[in-house]
């Protein structure tokens, strides 16, 4: 977006852009002087890298399959001397929990910043688990920022900070942080750090003897910072009424401010460790004493472990994000008022029409199988009236669901399979599959290749040739890893076959051993798509309505007057026209 | 002020709500915007907050505090009534989206217009589509609607044409320029 210069208070010139929350983040992190940052996408975290590798082009970007191996490569360029940032949303962080429990025990030498960012309310995830417990966890100092203005200021002090202390750092954004827009003021490059080889086996080796001297280390940093953390100037008063004091730290702080703006609030963005004889301070100017806070009672137990009496958790919810109204309804004692809604259809999200895993998740549900799911676009085939999707609970657990089902039941009982997206296989199919193929497995595996990581909106990853860049790279053979990890039947397919998906399917279903199903099509968003982009028509007089092709869930189809209707959000994928017995869809309009 | 943009995904929601906020950030205000992407963005509804003044906290809209609603779609117009102040001013492009239940047949496209005016009376209903349609683009209908919402906010046509400019590719600026100019014509009381 356009830089735009306008007066400060101050009466000189500054540039002003309006910025996400992760856009402000990417620019933090060019202010600071950071050279090195690896992630993998997941909502809401996923603009951050882009913006990087569209805007900043002297900063090393790249798309890592996983969020362990971001983070990994990311405490290596650290250990270089590098100012580095690793990327993820907040389930992505357990893939990364193993190094990161560890990475404090080590010295770390140019800035380090962990970017979580959690997603309350579950706009697009599987959980909505509260990361702030992992910077206590791993025992590393947490920023929180509460607008895109401290998104940026507080990734540039996440640096410095990281640096002082020798520890990486966490800077933890929610979804209405990484997503919402505000206006920032831009500052000057710090300029980054120059690597430079050096060793450090005592702080970098961590076998027992090595971590156990380390172990003290990180407690007495801790110590502080916490001290630190009480001098911060991310830590504020703001004095409003004594009446009614409010400690509150990210978006939470912005609603409650909105929601009572006479009370006086403790703001704080240096929120681990807790500022605890600011706490203390500000307590004691106060009459009633709420810590609002999205998600759990981080906080709240924590200044309650002071022996501070406070409201939290008592009367706000645990669940979901918050809002202004639910604040004052909570702290003023009167009940919301959102009045009646309507009772209207829901729209949930579905799968574009012509997506390429439509047909296939419809073979397999033709031959009534159990489907292990995982997290993707694919995920979506779940809802009515495909149905069919039957579990999913995290980035590659559907291949290893369906191998623990088929093996319990035995051969030849129930057709158990999985489903899997080429970037998801990337991410952490590939262990699971190698699993199957070593214990004798015999589940059929079905990857969902449709070249991109779609769901995030069409990131590249190892299997599409092409880095974050756009440059060209090496491009993997997805048929030749499988067969490499021990599968003997693998057989790549064009979803858009109806005839000879389904044949595929029942011979792979057939087959004793372990199956692999490549089912090979672009995302109907990408360039490279197989559709011909003009829509069908149906022959309404040729239409029994059977309802046969509704079926599919393709919302280009549409049921109304007892006969089958297409729209012009039809790309021509052709699968309902294969489907429909009498042959009333075809041609084009 | 504050705006809520509703409809459904791959309107162009998101680059309207981007431009009022580069418009009124322009104009001196502060602005904050809050939308939802990723999943949401498959065809499910889609709402944008915009909220600008000399000073704005949260970037969520308070229940009741919508002033202008503008709904791309006619149903997703009524999913967020508790939003809107009373009075505030509704409008709505006149473009029926079936969702999956009305799609697969167990339920009707409802007509959301009587939920409205329990809330407020400045209820329009306008062609953006069929103008975005008739000048060949129906994708458009996007800045045709900010054309029609610039009218009611004080900034002046030509801080709209500076944002359209700094904003777009050279090669569909003209086309939205046209867009956005007939949208200005559309007349609401
Ligand atoms: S984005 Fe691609 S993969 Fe996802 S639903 Fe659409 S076509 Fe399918
Ligand atoms: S051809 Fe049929 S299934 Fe494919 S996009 Fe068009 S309506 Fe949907």
């Amino acid at each position: 977006m356009a830089f735009f210069i306008s007066e400060s208070s101050q009466g000189e010139y500054v540039m002003k852009k309006i910025l996400s929350g992760n856009e402000a983040i990417a620019r933090g992190a060019f202010e600071a002087g950071v050279s090195f940052i690896s992630a993998y996408p997941g909502t809401p975290s996923t603009e951050i890298l882009q913006t990087v590798a569209n805007e900043y082009p002297a900063i090393h970007a790249e798309w890592t399959p996983n969020e362990k191996v971001a983070l990994e490569v990311a405490a290596g360029a650290s250990y270089a001397g590098a100012r580095c940032m690793a990327v993820m949303k907040h389930v992505g962080v357990n893939v990364a929990a193993d190094p990161l429990m560890t990475l404090p025990y080590t010295l770390i030498r140019g800035g380090f910043v962990l970017v979580s960012a959690d997603d309350p309310e579950l706009f697009s995830s599987q959980n909505e688990q509260d990361n702030r417990h992992y910077a206590r966890f791993a025992k590393m100092p947490m920023l929180e920022p509460s607008t895109s203005q401290e998104a940026k200021d507080f990734m540039v002090e996440a640096v410095r900070i990281s640096e002082e202390f020798e520890t990486p750092v966490m800077l933890r954004t929610t979804t209405r942080i990484s997503h919402s827009m505000g206006v920032v003021e831009l500052g000057g490059e710090n300029g980054c750090r120059t690597p430079s080889l050096e060793r450090h086996p005592a702080e970098w080796v961590m076998l027992p003897a090595n971590a156990r001297a380390r172990h003290p280390v990180i407690e007495e940093r801790i110590r502080s910072l916490k001290v630190y953390s009480d001098a911060s100037p991310l830590n504020v008063m703001e004095m409003g009424s004594p009446k009614l004091g409010i400690i509150s730290s990210g978006v939470a702080y912005q609603y409650a401010k909105e929601a009572l703006p006479h009370a006086s609030f403790l703001k704080l963005g240096l929120s681990y460790p807790l500022p605890e004889d600011l706490v203390r301070k500000f307590a004691a100017q106060v009459d009633e004493l709420w810590v609002v806070e999205e998600l759990d009672p981080f906080m709240e137990e924590q200044v309650k472990a002071l022996g501070i009496d406070c409201h939290g958790k008592d009367r706000l919810p645990l669940c979901g994000e918050l809002n202004p109204d639910i604040i004052r309804g909570a702290v003023m004692g009167i009940a919301l008022q959102d009045g009646d809604q309507p009772d209207l259809p829901p729209r949930p999200p579905s799968m574009c029409p012509g997506c390429p895993h439509r047909s296939m998740l419809w073979a397999l549900k033709r031959n009534k199988c159990f489907i292990a799911g995982d997290i993707g676009c694919y995920t979506l085939g779940f809802l009515p009236p495909l149905s069919a999707i039957d579990t999913c609970l995290c980035m590659g657990a559907g291949i290893n669901h369906a191998h623990g089902m088929a093996t319990v039941f035995g051969p030849g009982k129930e057709k158990i399979v999985a489903v899997i997206g080429d970037s998801t296989f990337y991410h952490s199919g590939i262990t699971g599959l190698l699993n199957l193929a070593y214990n004798k497995g015999a589940a059929l595996i079905v990857i969902l290749d449709n070249s991109t990581t779609a769901m995030t909106g069409s990131q590249d990853h190892p299997g599409t040739g092409v880095t974050v860049r756009g440059e060209r790279t090496v491009n993997l053979d997805l048929e030749n890893l499988v067969r490499a990890l021990g599968i003997g039947w693998v057989r790549t397919v064009d979803p858009y076959d109806v005839k000879q998906t389904r044949k595929d399917v029942k011979e792979a279903l057939a087959f004793e051993g372990p199956s692999v199903i490549i089912s090979k099509a672009p995302c109907v968003l990408l360039k490279s798509r197989n559709v011909p982009g003009r829509a069908l028509t149906v022959d309404t007089d040729a239409c029994t309505g059977c309802k046969v092709c509704i079926g599919l869930g393709c919302p280009a189809i549409e049921f109304r007057d007892e006969k089958a209707h297409i729209s012009d959000m039809c790309v021509g994928c052709g699968v309902c026209a294969d489907l429909c017995a009498p042959g009333a869809i075809g041609g084009e309009k | 002020m504050n705006v809520l943009m509703t409809g459904v995904g791959g309107q162009g929601i998101i680059l309207a709500s981007d431009m009022l906020s580069e418009v009124m950030m322009r104009s001196g205000c502060d602005v904050k915007k809050s939308e939802i992407h990723g999943m949401a963005q498959r065809g499910g509804s889609v709402m944008s907050h915009v909220r600008f003044a000399e000073r704005v906290d949260s970037p969520l809209i308070p229940f009741g505090g919508c002033d202008i609603l503008l709904s791309f779609e006619e149903l997703e117009a009524a999913r967020y009534l508790k939003y809107l102040k009373k009075d505030a001013t509704v409008i709505i492009n006149q473009y029926r989206l079936a969702p999956p239940a009305v799609v697969s047949g167990s339920r009707k496209y409802p007509d959301v217009v009587p939920f409205l005016r329990e809330r407020t009376p400045n209820i329009h209903l306008v062609p953006g589509t069929a103008i975005a349609e008739e000048m060949g683009n129906a994708r458009g209908v996007n800045i045709i609607l900010l054309g029609l919402l610039s009218t009611l906010l004080d900034p002046p046509e030509s801080a709209w044409y500076d944002a359209i400019n700094s904003m777009l590719k050279e090669k569909i600026r003209a086309a939205n320029i046209e867009g956005f100019k007939r949208g200005r014509q559309i007349k609401i009381q």
